[in-house]
């Protein structure tokens, strides 16, 4: 988020926008897509660190999610990039750690260390675009009934909907705040004192506002109970999904389907 | 310090997500009579306001960078700890989910890094022993400080461990703390500061927020003993799951080497925690080369390593496979990519 004035629009406006469109995709029942997607990340991630030939067939989930759904590119490449700042800092290290040559492409050496970095990228590509897939074409709502379904706490699932909900509300004022300062200091850095005064008077009056939401829920009846608008039901589809999915991903993981491609093509079978 | 899925085993990843669902329900639990008293929105709006805060930028001085609130502490100031280590949880749900920030698989590490040590060692321990009832002004600000710095800092070596454990970074365990903490150190002090000086705003304005906040922590209380038991738990469990992996997986590359090349060993420089582990494991075991060979070498059975060993034939295989794989996934999506677009209006 930083300096930038973004004026309280976030990444999650974005993706939740893109979950209204309609698609394939989106029609699919939410808690197969949370399963399927669960399974893929495991299936990727059970793989040793030297792993790289064999996450290639894994490409294929997120590319046939993304081109089935119609989603657009850019926003998802935008969240990816900025997802990798960590996934890139510690597996850099690894080809300053690990010198052993383990082979030659066109006679170059290539090191344990690289095969091992470009095995992260690759997994830090699938998985958090997988994820990101997941979320664009679901919206917080209906994962949270998909959520609740699945025996989540129902306390927590309220406590992600009223964090949801509050986000983008108490996100444009923090913004406004923000601004009214900049706007006022000509360039004059805040510290941190000036700091607790903003962000304690934003607080201050959340909490009233707090106040104020709980009584209108008593007043509205309110009993704990979260009351979704309309059902989940899982049609043929859904089952078709994510059972084709999680058979895919279990024989993607077990045999090495690119190598063996390979062996065939240049006829190293025989 | 969110961590991402791209550095979590299964193994780390499902024995941590158990800790934080366990951790989780017993708050959830904890939490649910208070429902009737307002904590829920209280708690939605508390947990909002973390992200909102984060939009609110102070310079750090001397330095020309600048720093936001991170909410560990604050919400376990605020709300007492099992509140907060919901609310700190639903906002990683989110940060996941939404902004990509951590990954599913890494959820259970990050909530329990970034949730658990915050709210139930720091809090009970270092800023609520600190602080007590109603602090001045230099008490509130040394206990928030410390509590955030405590909770960084355990947050930071949690990272480490379960980053080494997962065994996919080769980062050094000694190199690894050395980037992590002293960073940590910096961004605790800074998060600290942040949270006093809100802490210090509303004790102003509104004392009796905080004297409810510690009131309604205190009367739950955070059973200290049950505390240990989880961490003794966690302890037993991952130091199981550690073992199993260096002693089944002692490095993949060594059992590609010695399957494909027929050498066991490159003699290059051994680093990295599972050979620590492993070696140290060696030296410390009653029964050298022992147990669980049978699944481990089930184990390793299904793990075909398609890098290529230096045999040409394999290699050359390997690479022109993935290459065909990656023409045929990028073929099939533009398939379904043609006939979504001229499906839809």
């Amino acid at each position: 988020m930083g300096m930038k004035d973004t004026g309280g629009r976030t990444p999650a406006h974005v993706f939740d926008t893109l979950a209204l469109a309609d698609s394939p995709v989106h029609r699919l029942d939410p808690r197969v897509k949370i399963v399927a997607t669960l399974a893929f990340i495991v299936a990727v991630m059970s793989f040793n660190r030297y792993e790289l030939v064999a996450l290639t067939p894994f490409l294929l989930f997120p590319a046939v999610l993304f081109s089935l759904s119609a989603l657009p590119a850019r926003p998802l490449l935008t969240a990816v990039c900025a997802a990798a700042p960590f996934a890139l800092m510690v597996g850099m290290f690894n080809p300053v750690f690990d010198h052993r040559v383990i082979g030659h492409i066109a006679g170059i050496e290539v090191s344990a260390g690289w095969v091992s970095f470009a095995s992260i990228l690759m997994r830090f590509l699938l998985t958090v675009g997988a994820a990101l897939l997941l979320v664009a074409t679901t919206g917080m709502y209906r994962t949270a009934m998909a959520l609740e379904r699945l025996a989540v706490p129902r306390v927590f699932v309220l406590q992600i909907l009223f964090v949801w909900r509050y986000l983008f509300v108490l996100g444009d004022e923090a913004a406004a705040l923000n601004r009214g300062r900049v706007l006022r200091s000509f360039g004059r850095p805040a510290g941190v004192r000036l700091f607790g005064r903003l962000a304690g008077g934003l607080l201050l009056r959340t909490l009233d506002r707090a106040m104020r939401i709980h009584r209108a829920m008593l007043a509205r009846g309110f009993d704990g109970t979260v009351r979704f608008l309309g059902d989940l039901r899982l049609r043929p589809a859904d089952v078709v999904f994510c059972g084709g999915w999680c058979l895919a991903f279990a024989v993607m993981r077990l045999v090495n389907l690119p190598r063996l491609l390979g062996q065939l093509l240049t006829g190293a079978f025989s | 310090m969110h961590m991402a899925d791209a550095l979590v085993s299964p193994g780390v990843g499902g024995v941590m997500w158990a800790a934080s669902a366990g951790v989780g329900a017993y708050c959830a639990a904890k939490v649910r009579p208070q429902i009737d008293e307002g904590k829920l929105p209280l708690m939605g709006v508390a947990g909002a306001f973390v992200f909102a805060a984060q939009m609110i930028n102070f310079t750090i001085p001397g330095t020309g960078s600048s720093g936001h609130i991170g909410g560990g502490m604050l919400l376990a100031a605020l709300l007492g700890p099992h509140a907060a280590f919901l609310a700190i949880a639903s906002v990683l749900v989110i940060q996941a989910l939404f902004f990509a920030d951590g990954g599913l698989l890494a959820l259970g590490c990050n909530v329990f890094n970034m949730g658990f040590f915050p709210a139930f060692v720091a809090w009970p321990l270092v800023y609520r022993a600190l602080a007590g009832g109603t602090p001045g002004r230099g008490r509130l600000t040394a206990s928030a400080v410390l509590g955030a710095v405590v909770s960084l800092q355990l947050g930071a070596s949690a990272v480490v461990l379960e980053t080494l454990a997962s065994g996919i970074s080769q980062l050094p365990f000694g190199a690894f703390v050395l980037l992590m903490q002293p960073i940590h150190l910096a961004i605790g002090v800074v998060e600290g500061l942040a949270t006093a000086a809100v802490l210090l705003y509303v004790r102003e304005a509104r004392p009796e927020v905080l004297a409810a906040a510690v009131k309604g922590g205190g009367l739950a209380g955070v059973p200290v003993r049950k505390v240990l038991i989880v961490l003794a738990g966690l302890a037993v469990a991952t130091g199981a799951a550690l073992s199993w992996f260096a002693s089944t997986h002692p490095d993949g590359l060594e059992w590609a080497m010695g399957k494909t090349a027929g050498v066991e060993e490159l003699p290059a420089p051994a680093t990295g925690i599972h050979r620590v582990l492993a070696t140290l494991q060696e030296k410390l075991a009653f029964l050298p080369d022992y147990s669980f060979r049978s699944g481990g070498e089930e184990a390793q059975a299904d793990e075909a390593p398609s890098w290529p060993a230096p045999s040409a034939g394999t290699s050359v295989a390997g690479l022109v496979g993935a290459a065909c794989t990656l023409v045929l996934v990028v073929l099939v999506a533009l398939l379904l990519r043609r006939r979504q677009t001229r499906g839809s209006p």
